[in-house]
This record gives structure tokens, sequence and C-alpha cells, in this order.
């Protein structure tokens, strides 16, 4: 089973919700759809769900043209970042609403209800109305009436964001199974790169209605296209510098000089700008060899579990760098970030991703 | 607390005084009404009772008020939700001040309209009909219900709705099995708006009916005679215009204490 979208738009009064796109998803693997707030990700999931109709463009089931088609006989199945369950109907009755609708005999509706709640372990909670329940139950009855249907198109639009942080770590871990051996057309939507990362299926990278890279998870963040891709698909955001390579001389911002490393040999001579992940850059240690340094000031330190986040400024671009363990900068305090020129991302000066330091062996292709 | 519990109680009392007036008043003869200041009947009577019961005419009126007040909840609430639904969920041409001049209606007074119902209700034979008065008042009702439901819709995710179509469901079945019950307050709240205002409209109903459909307001007011005023029989019947109210307000208060909240009234 196949999901394309045919050089689809969405424009409301004159403004691009979504810029002409063209995407295909197959059934089996769970494609996502990663971007920050904004991006365009509810407003395609409605074009691909026909809620709302594109401004222009096709989109094709199998084949088959649904664009005009209504939502009634779309065979999709969606859930909401909110908990949308039917109040009034007990969580029996609301998973087993769809079979209700499509008319399969009341044996099969209590066999695939049950089966379906207890995947999802809620099964103890049947005879309860949806406001009797926590957050997590909630949703994971709206998913269970989502999936009981085997619906062609399943789309989770956020499911797991207004959960708290061990719930949606459970959810998180559980979906995959609830999804396992399914032939629907999975389509989950989330501005956490990392989910996508743990999914692992096929991204859509987002930004403003634009698509920006469409790949595996793992190939998107070993190989970002732009730099906006990288800043998207990495927390805390790649670090981006402006330098330039000269000959055998490699320039990395204002003035850092030192020898081009053999991995760059390929390119040409010019400007770029050079991207560094946040964890490669060390912190006030001298104890990496063939480090290079930047010195700058402290802006903020913030700890995040067991590593500490310490912001600042190089050459007018926010930087971040995370630091194993605990420490406390304080405010102004001299900085100085040793990376590694190996292990530097490069970009053209369209924001094109030239070099990548990771792209190569573990490159996850079709079939893979 | 407890001086908080007594001022409460004092001033519940204090606004209960007419009406603690009315009903022993009610209870009293004429004569110890007009003779005498009595704060509890000192000969307790129900004759005015027994001459209202007794009346065809003071029964008839009882029973025409109550028809036109249940015939126009039932014209304004099967006319109004669907109203409200579509004012609540679509974008349509000058929707915005189509739900204002909806509401524009409830700011004529009801007297602007006198002359020309009065008119058209003659020529079409409906004049001095319970109909002609549901008719009337739902022109005010029906403003008032779009507007309660219209608040109560709005507060019900549209992600339901588009749930139910996901699901399959047509438009008519989702209303009755998911919609309804989710906005049953609002219903209840809209009703109760209606029936109160129907129920103490005096200006168009008087106007609009002669002796066939008298509602029991303008009854009242045949009490005062030029041999002098029946005060008794007059209580009894004010009285009697307060039972449907306080069991309308029995039947509604679990749904009108969440659902003054939610909606915008």
């Amino acid at each position: 089973m196949s999901l394309v979208l045919d050089n689809v738009s969405k424009v409301v009064g004159g403004e691009t919700h979504i810029a002409p796109m063209d995407l295909e998803l197959e059934s089996g693997s769970l494609s996502l759809l990663l971007g920050l707030t904004l991006s365009g990700k509810t407003s395609l999931m409605r074009l691909m769900a026909g809620l709302d109709k594109p401004s222009s463009g096709r989109i094709l089931v199998d084949g088959r043209d649904v664009t005009g088609l209504s939502v009634r006989k779309r065979n999709v199945a969606m859930v909401y970042q909110q908990f949308i369950n039917y109040p009034s109907l007990t969580v029996y009755e609301n998973i087993a609403s769809p079979l209700r609708i499509a008319g399969v005999s009341s044996s099969e509706i209590d066999r695939r209800v049950r089966a379906e709640a207890e995947r999802l372990h809620i099964d103890a909670m049947l005879d309860r109305l949806p406001a009797e329940l926590s957050g997590g139950q909630q949703q994971r009855t709206a998913m269970a009436r989502a999936l009981v249907r085997d619906a062609e198109l399943v789309l989770l639009d956020e499911p797991l964001v207004n959960l708290d942080y061990k719930l949606r770590e459970t959810l998180r871990e559980e979906l995959p199974k609830a999804l396992e051996g399914r032939r629907s057309i999975v389509v989950y939507a989330t501005t956490d790169p990392w989910e996508a990362l743990a999914f692992g299926g096929r991204t859509a990278v987002l930004e403003e209605g634009n698509l920006l890279q469409y790949d595996y998870a793992a190939n998107v963040y070993s190989a970002p296209a732009t730099t906006h891709v990288a800043s998207v698909f990495s927390d805390p955001p790649m670090n981006i510098i402006d330098g330039e390579i000269r000959g055998d001389e490699l320039r990395v911002g204002d003035s850092l000089r030192t020898a081009r490393p053999a991995a760059l040999s390929s390119l040409s001579d010019g400007s770029y700008l050079f991207g560094v992940r946040p964890p490669h850059l060390t912190v006030n240690s001298d104890a990496d060899k063939g480090g290079q340094r930047i010195d700058t000031a402290v802006d903020v330190t913030e700890i995040s579990g067991s590593d500490t986040y310490v912001h600042c400024q190089v050459e007018g671009r926010p930087w971040v760098a995370v630091q194993p363990g605990v420490h406390q900068h304080d405010l102004g305090a001299r900085l100085s970030l040793g990376f590694h020129p190996d292990k530097l991302f490069v970009f053209d000066r369209n924001e094109q991703l030239v070099h990548s330091p990771e792209a190569g062996a573990d490159r996850q292709d079709e079939g893979a | 607390m407890t001086i908080r519990r007594i001022c409460l109680t004092l001033f519940i009392l204090f606004l209960l005084i007419p009406i603690y007036w009315l009903v022993m008043m009610s209870f009293k003869s004429n004569t110890e009404i007009t003779s005498q200041l009595t704060f509890f009947p000192k000969d307790w009577t129900l004759v005015h009772y027994h001459d209202i019961f007794n009346s065809g005419k003071w029964t008839g009126s009882f029973l025409h008020s109550l028809s036109y007040v249940a015939l126009n909840v039932a014209i304004t609430l099967p006319l109004a939700i669907p109203a409200a639904y579509a004012f609540s969920r679509y974008d349509f041409l000058a929707d915005k001040h189509l739900f204002f001049w909806f509401l524009t209606n409830l700011m004529a007074p009801p007297a602007v309209f006198l002359i020309p119902y009065f008119q058209l209700y003659h020529s079409i034979h409906l004049f001095d009909t319970v109909y002609a008065v549901a008719l009337a008042h739902t022109l005010f009702n029906l403003p008032l219900a779009v507007w309660i439901l219209e608040g109560f819709m709005s507060g019900v995710p549209r992600e339901i709705d588009e749930t139910a179509y996901l699901d399959g469901y047509s438009l008519p079945r989702f209303f009755i099995k998911i919609f309804l019950p989710l906005i049953g307050s609002g219903i209840g709240v809209a009703a109760f708006f209606c029936f109160m205002f129907s129920w103490i409209e005096l200006l168009l109903a008087n106007t609009l009916t002669s002796s066939n459909a008298m509602p029991f307001a303008t009854m009242m007011s045949s009490a005062f005679t030029a041999s002098g005023t029946d005060w008794g029989i007059l209580a009894a019947a004010g009285t009697l215009t307060l039972i449907p109210g306080v069991l309308v307000i029995w039947f509604v208060r679990h749904r009108i204490a969440s659902g003054f909240a939610l909606g915008r009234v």
C-alpha cells in the first residue's frame, strides 16, 4: 500500500501553509514528519486525511486519486495531540465505534476491541468513561480506536507530547510493538528528533511548510541536507560558524587557522559554513590532542540530566557545548571550546551539505 | 464561618419576603387582606384556589400559557441546534454579521413588532391561538437559544467532529449519538431561558390573543374589576404562576451550575 502526495500545496488566505511538495509513503514501516511547531506537520496530516482539500496537487492511495473524496469514504484514522475521545461513550464503545459504523458483527467487534485494548494495556478500563481515565490511558484509548479498524492510513499527530515524561517513554517503546504486523501506512508527527531516531522510519523534515529532506532518520541525522535540517534534527541544535578553505589551509571563524584535514581534500577552495555537534565540543580541556580551540565567554549554563549545556556566543552566532557531568560556570567566565577538524560538517554558501564526517558505511537504504 | 452563614441566611430571607407575602396572602380571606396587617393568616382558607380550579376561564388560561410556552420551546430548539452548529463549525459568507443580526432581534423591544404581528396573524387566521404567541416568542427566543448553544458547541473540540467523520459517522448519526449528549447542559440552559422569556412575557401574549387563547397573566388582570380587586384570587394565581418556574429550575438545577460556567451566559 502506498500514499503519494503529488505536488500538493495548501494556501490559506494568501498564506502558504504547505509549499508544493512530493512525498511517497509506504506501508509496513513508520513514516515520520519532523519539524518545529508551525512547520506544517498538522496541515500536511490534515491534507493526507482529507480533512482539508489541497490548494493544488493530487493525493493518491495505491494509485487511486482520492483528492476530492470525502473523509468518511477514505478509511483514515487519526490521533490528535489533545486526547480526543467520545466523552459520553465508555472506553469499550469508543474503541468499538468505527467498527459499529462499518457494520462488523458484534462477536467480531468484541474480539477485536479486547485484543486491541490488551495490546495497549487498557483492558481493565473498558467499562469506564474517558473522563475517568488518566491522560495516558485516554491517549491509549484514542490510539486503540485508530488502530482497531486497520485503516489504510493511520495519522498520529504528536500523540505523546501532552503526556508526562515517564509515560511518553513507555508509550514510545510500546508503539512500535502495537504497530507490528499491520498493513496500514502509519505517519507519526513529532518535534523531537530523538523520537524520530528511536522509531527509525523514513523521516520528512519540514520547515515553514517546506519539505527539507526525506530519508531514513539515521541518514538524516548523519547527513543533514542543509543547515536548517541540521538545527531541527539535533537537540541541542548544531553549532554553525563561517569559514574558508584555501589551499592547504582551513580557516574556521575569523581567527582560527589550521591545516586542511584529509577528509576535506576533495572540496574546492572557497568559503563555507562549518557545523559542529554540541557533544563534539570539549569545554576547557587540554586532553584532546590535535584539537583546535575557540575562546569565548559563558552566557548561560543549563543542567540537563547528567550533562551540562554551556551556552555562549561565537562570532555572533549562538553556540551550545554539551559537557558530560554537572558543572557550574559563572556568567562571563572565560570559555575555551575544543573541537577536532575531522568532525566538522561542511555546508556551502547556499547552506547545502557538501561533507559529513558521519555519512558512510552505516547508511540505511531501501529494504535495509 | 457562622457569621457568613447568618448573613447569607438573612439575605435570602430578605429576598424571599415578597414571595412569602404573596403565598400567605393567597391563604387569607379578602377581609383579612384589606382590613389588617398580619404576617400569618388568622383563618387559613383555600377558597381562592378552589375558585381558580373550579373556573374554566382560569384553568383554561393556565393551560393556554403552558401550551404556548411548550410549543415555543418545541419550535425553538430544533431550529436553534442546527443553526448554532453551523455558526460554531462552518465559515460561510457573512457568518459573523448574520450572527450579530440575529442577536439584534433581542435588542428590539417587543412592542415594535406588535402591530405587524397583530395584522399578520389576523389575515392568516392565527389570531387568538396559542400558535400565534408561540411563533411570536420564537423571534426572541431563537436568537437567544442560538447564542447560548453556539457557546456550548464551541466548547466542544472540533477534533471530536473530525474523529467521528474519520470513523465513518454520518452527520445525523454523529449528532444524535455523540454531539447532542455532549451539549446536553447547553440544551437545558437554552430551554430554560426560552421558558423564562415565554412564561413571563405579557405584551405580545396579551395582544395576540383575546378570549380563546387568553394567557394566564391576562386573566389575572381581569381580577381588577369595577367593583374592586379580588386580592385573594390574584395572590393565589400569582402563587400558581411560580410553580412551573420552580419545577423547571428543579429539573435543570444540575445542568445550570455546570451549564452557566461552560456557555457564554
